[in-house]
């Protein structure tokens, strides 16, 4: 078995995943390898796997009722579906961003704090800091400087989706999973989006699904082709879009379907 | 086919219009009834004085309004936490199936008559309250802790609709920051869900105040001021209950003016569940 050493720069290495939902088999013999400090986009068309595949690395997918899981998943060499792994602990360090913001419905300040506070901190002077540092990574601070104790429903989409964003910063993950991440907002609030996921790209690991192209081609190094739960083709993003290997990539790249 | 639609709409409105009219009558004729008294005897003297010897024309129900408020209070010191319990667990913790069925079996309790929560209070609750506390048994305890039981149903059904109207997306959001699901339940399920938690306190509330059977059959219907839990009390429903068979004139009066406290006290308690419901 290949480690993933300590200086490697591959941070998640998924070996031989299948995942089922019931007799339904939802991901089929899928390997990868993913880079520390990079920004992976996973494409294919709707009801592929690429959520699936998504939540099967903060192990989100144990919560669904009927899911049986083969292969291994290795984060910073250790096999996350291991017996003993910390569940608490995995998602501390991986970290998820939904479709839809989904806030809680308490005040701006409880919502960026809540992992923090989870996690044991609570003296008033640090949440501060934490906040601050928090809402200004996703450039918030200014903003909502003012309004900390509104309710964090009554913000705009975009800022629910930072607001969420800066809910995991404040725990300090290694890797951000993102899955479509911009579906509910528009085009502008978008582009915004992804410069903030570019800066991102520096303290963390990031993983989108998407399915629009035009995002995955602009934001990430490498990207993954799914198909009905296989994942046809992995590799630099600038060759995916050019170049593709696999006859397949290339139909859905220049919209055959999907 | 459209002159027998039109019919079965008619008879329909005249239905609907006729339960509504006969509601609001009843409405107007408490009122008709009991204001003479309240214009005769004053508000304040009627409310504020826990004199009440109708023979002789003394008419104060203070001490009927405080046992009723301490009555219902109890109630619900001890009916909300177990029921809050039971109504947690059920929507969170349970199967979804184990929960189903459980539901409206609970909420058939509600439909047991409140004779037998009286009938089973006098039978195992007064002896065991006579025995190990003190006191007569029949009691403000023992007339808290039926009400306690009987509220159960609505504190629970409510508080799990509730709990279950959560969208997961707030679970999902805690889970993914490394929350375990108590955590979850405690920091994000329960604020999301207070408004309709508080909704089910207060029917509960509603209630137990306006419960009168079980409360007659076990809480000894002393009239006083209580001075301990264990001392028999005398609640506005049941002051009107006893009364009513034999009251005539003034008295008769002042029973119906104490329904129309007790209307009053519900409908403040109504319109709160509405407001609270109506606040996201
Ligand atoms: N909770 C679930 N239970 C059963 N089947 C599911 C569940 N979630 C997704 N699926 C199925 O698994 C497949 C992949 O779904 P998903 O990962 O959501 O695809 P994508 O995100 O690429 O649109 C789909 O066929 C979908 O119907
Ligand atoms: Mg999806």
């Amino acid at each position: 078995m290949d480690m993933v050493g300590e200086s490697s720069p591959e941070i998640i290495k998924i070996k031989n995943l299948n995942l089922y939902y019931g007799d339904f088999q939802a991901l089929q013999d899928i390997n990868a390898t993913f880079k520390a400090h990079n920004i992976t986009a996973l494409i294919g068309p709707s009801g592929c796997g690429k959520s699936t595949l998504l939540r099967c690395l903060n192990r989100m997918n144990d919560l669904i009722d009927g899911v049986s899981i083969t292969g291994e998943v290795f984060i910073s060499g250790q096999d996350i579906y291991n017996k003993g792994v910390d569940l608490t602990q995995l998602r501390k360090r991986v970290g998820m961003v939904f479709q839809r913001p989904n806030p809680f419905p308490l005040s701006v300040f409880d919502n960026v704090v809540y992992g923090p506070r989870l996690h044991g901190r609570h003296s008033h002077q640090e949440l501060k800091e934490i906040l601050e540092r928090s809402l200004g990574a996703v450039h918030l601070f200014e903003e909502l400087k003012d309004r900390l104790s509104a309710n964090a429903l009554t913000l705009s989409e975009e800022q629910q989706q930072r607001l969420c964003i800066a809910r995991l910063v404040a725990v300090e993950p290694e890797i951000l999973l993102m899955d479509e991440p911009c579906s509910a907002l528009d085009p502008l609030a978008t582009l915004r989006i992804e410069e903030l996921m570019a800066e991102l790209k520096k303290d963390y690991t990031i993983i989108i699904v998407t399915h629009n192209m035009q995002q995955a081609a602009r934001v990430s190094d490498d990207t993954g082709f799914m198909y009905l739960g296989e994942l046809m083709e992995f590799g630099p993003t600038p060759q995916i879009f050019t170049r593709p290997q696999n006859p397949m990539t290339e139909d859905y790249i220049t919209g055959k379907y999907g | 086919m459209k002159s027998q639609e039109k019919l079965v709409e008619g008879v329909l409105l005249l239905l609907a219009l006729s339960a509504i009219a006969s509601l609001a009558l009843i409405t107007i004729f408490i009122f008709l009834e009991g204001f003479p008294l309240i214009l005769h005897t004053g508000l304040q003297k009627f409310i504020l004085s826990s004199h009440w010897a109708p023979t002789r024309g003394h008419f104060g129900i203070l001490a009927m309004i405080i046992s009723s408020i301490l009555v219902t209070l109890g109630a619900m010191v001890l009916g909300v936490p177990f029921g809050l319990a039971c109504a947690i667990i059920l929507a969170e913790f349970s199967p979804p199936r184990l929960t189903r069925i459980l539901k409206p079996t609970l909420e058939l309790l509600a439909g047991i008559p409140s004779v037998v929560y009286g009938f089973l209070g006098v039978i195992w609750l007064v002896p065991l309250i006579r025995t190990y506390l003190g006191g007569p048994g029949l009691s403000l305890l023992t007339g808290a802790i039926i009400l306690g039981i009987m509220v159960l149903p609505t504190v629970i059904s409510i508080s799990i609709d509730a709990l279950t109207a959560v969208p997961d997306m707030y679970r999902q959001g805690s889970i993914a920051l490394g929350a375990t699901h108590w955590q979850t339940v405690q920091r994000v399920v329960l604020p999301a869900a207070r408004s309709g938690i508080i909704t089910a306190i207060i029917l509960g509330m509603g209630r137990a105040i306006g419960e009168t059977m079980a409360v007659i059959m076990v809480a000894g219907n002393a009239l006083q001021i209580p001075r301990s839990l264990l001392d028999p009390v005398r609640t506005l429903t049941s002051n009107i209950a006893l009364e009513l068979g034999y009251a005539a004139g003034r008295h008769r009066e002042a029973l119906f003016a104490t329904g129309i406290v007790l209307f009053v006290m519900i409908m403040i308690l109504n319109l709160t569940a509405t407001f609270l419901a109506r606040r996201r």
